[in-house]
């Protein structure tokens, strides 16, 4: 017997599950008043130095925390714990990228109302975290002076994933000759109006302004959960 | 490269849904992907029959709709194709803009069984 083939439609989100597991978190972290930032960039541009300055400058004021997400090792986790906030690795095996099961499952345990803020840092690749929403508030996009100008043209889909674009390694700029008015285009090409800010988190150069702008954010977060209360 | 894990995702709803269905075979999976899903259409394809391998799907045809990416315009007040991702401004007036209407689709839209 054999039947005729049909058409049948069906509409279903290929990433529902990761879609849904994320925006539960958004809410969790939103109740608990957290401010959750994550860092996506190609391996080695600099999230995880630029992570240790930021925990360390913020840690004197704020309540902070990270996860780390790599493909293995739990280097970058232990780097990172040197500046006394608690953080977990995330290795991830053979995945290229980090999901919202994978952020719940290393959250466990931990109060998120005792945290103002926590950071995640994303497995280097700046094509696969594109897709997978991990609940975060903000997303940066970090690409350093030495990738050259037009990393974000070739790679538009992830800077447009993301809120903020930050420019490292700025202290090798004149070695590499790095074209900063180039740099900008790009940004500005695929994503209009995206914020930059451009650092060294080696001399330290711009990591002030990074700090500011996270200000008007946790005021912000916080007038709104004063006000849930 | 994630894209062997994506088609195994699609092939688990795919039998999910089959099976709900009452389908005693899938011939096809039809998927709309958008220009700004981050998912390599050629790689996807590359995945496909090693994710069917061993399950109701296997042999079965992926069809893949490629969904431009579109922008709104404000200037214009209407929606725009963008004639590339590289560039989000308006084809027509040159404004830019960064409201996506369309583009991110991974949306298995129908399945072709008997
Ligand atoms: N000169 C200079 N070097 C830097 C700066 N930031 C990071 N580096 C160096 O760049 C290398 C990679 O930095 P990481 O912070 O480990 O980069 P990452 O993005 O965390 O790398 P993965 O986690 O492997 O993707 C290290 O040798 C850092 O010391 C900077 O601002 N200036
Ligand atoms: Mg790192
Ligand atoms: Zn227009």
């Amino acid at each position: 017997m054999m039947g005729t083939p049909r058409l049948v439609e069906i509409r279903q989100n290929v990433l529902k599950q990761n879609d849904l597991l994320a925006r539960n978190l958004r809410q969790r972290f939103n109740d608990a008043g957290v401010m959750v930032i994550s860092l996506v960039s190609s391996p080695g541009a600099g999230k995880t130095l630029f992570l240790e300055k930021t925990l360390a400058a913020l840690s004197s004021q704020y309540r902070v925390a990270a996860l780390v997400g790599d493909l293995a090792t739990e280097n970058d986790a232990s780097r990172l714990a040197r500046t006394q906030a608690p953080v977990r690795q995330i290795t991830t095996g053979t995945v290229c990228h980090l999901e919202a099961a994978m952020v719940e499952r290393a959250l466990e345990g931990w109060n998120l109302s005792d945290l103002d803020f926590l950071f995640v840092e994303n497995v280097g690749n700046l094509v696969c975290p594109s897709s997978y929403d991990l609940g975060e508030n903000l997303r940066l996009v970090l690409m350093s002076v030495t990738e050259g100008e037009d990393k974000p043209l070739k790679y538009p889909t992830i800077f447009n994933s993301a809120d903020i674009a930050v420019i490292t390694k700025i202290d090798l700029a004149s070695a590499v000759e790095f074209d900063l008015q180039a740099a900008l285009c790009s940004i500005e090409s695929v994503r209009p109006g995206m914020h930059v800010i451009e650092v060294s988190a080696k001399t330290g150069d711009g990591m002030e302004a990074w700090y500011q702008t996270l200000r008007p954010h946790q005021i912000k977060k916080r007038e709104i959960t004063e006000q849930a209360k | 490269m994630h894209e062997l894990s994506v088609a195994a995702t699609m092939v688990d709803l795919a039998v999910e849904e089959a099976a709900r269905l009452g389908a005693v075979r899938i011939h096809a999976l039809h998927l709309r992907l958008g220009r700004l899903s981050g998912i390599v259409k050629e790689a996807l394809i590359f995945s496909w029959d090693a994710a069917c391998q061993g399950t109701a799907l296997e042999g079965a045809n992926l069809v893949i709709e490629d969904i431009p990416a579109a922008i709104y315009c404000g200037g214009c007040d209407t929606e725009r194709e963008l004639q590339s991702i590289q560039h989000f401004v308006c084809a027509v007036c040159g404004a830019s803009s960064v409201e996506i209407v369309r583009g991110g689709e991974l949306e298995i839209a129908a399945l072709e069984i008997e």
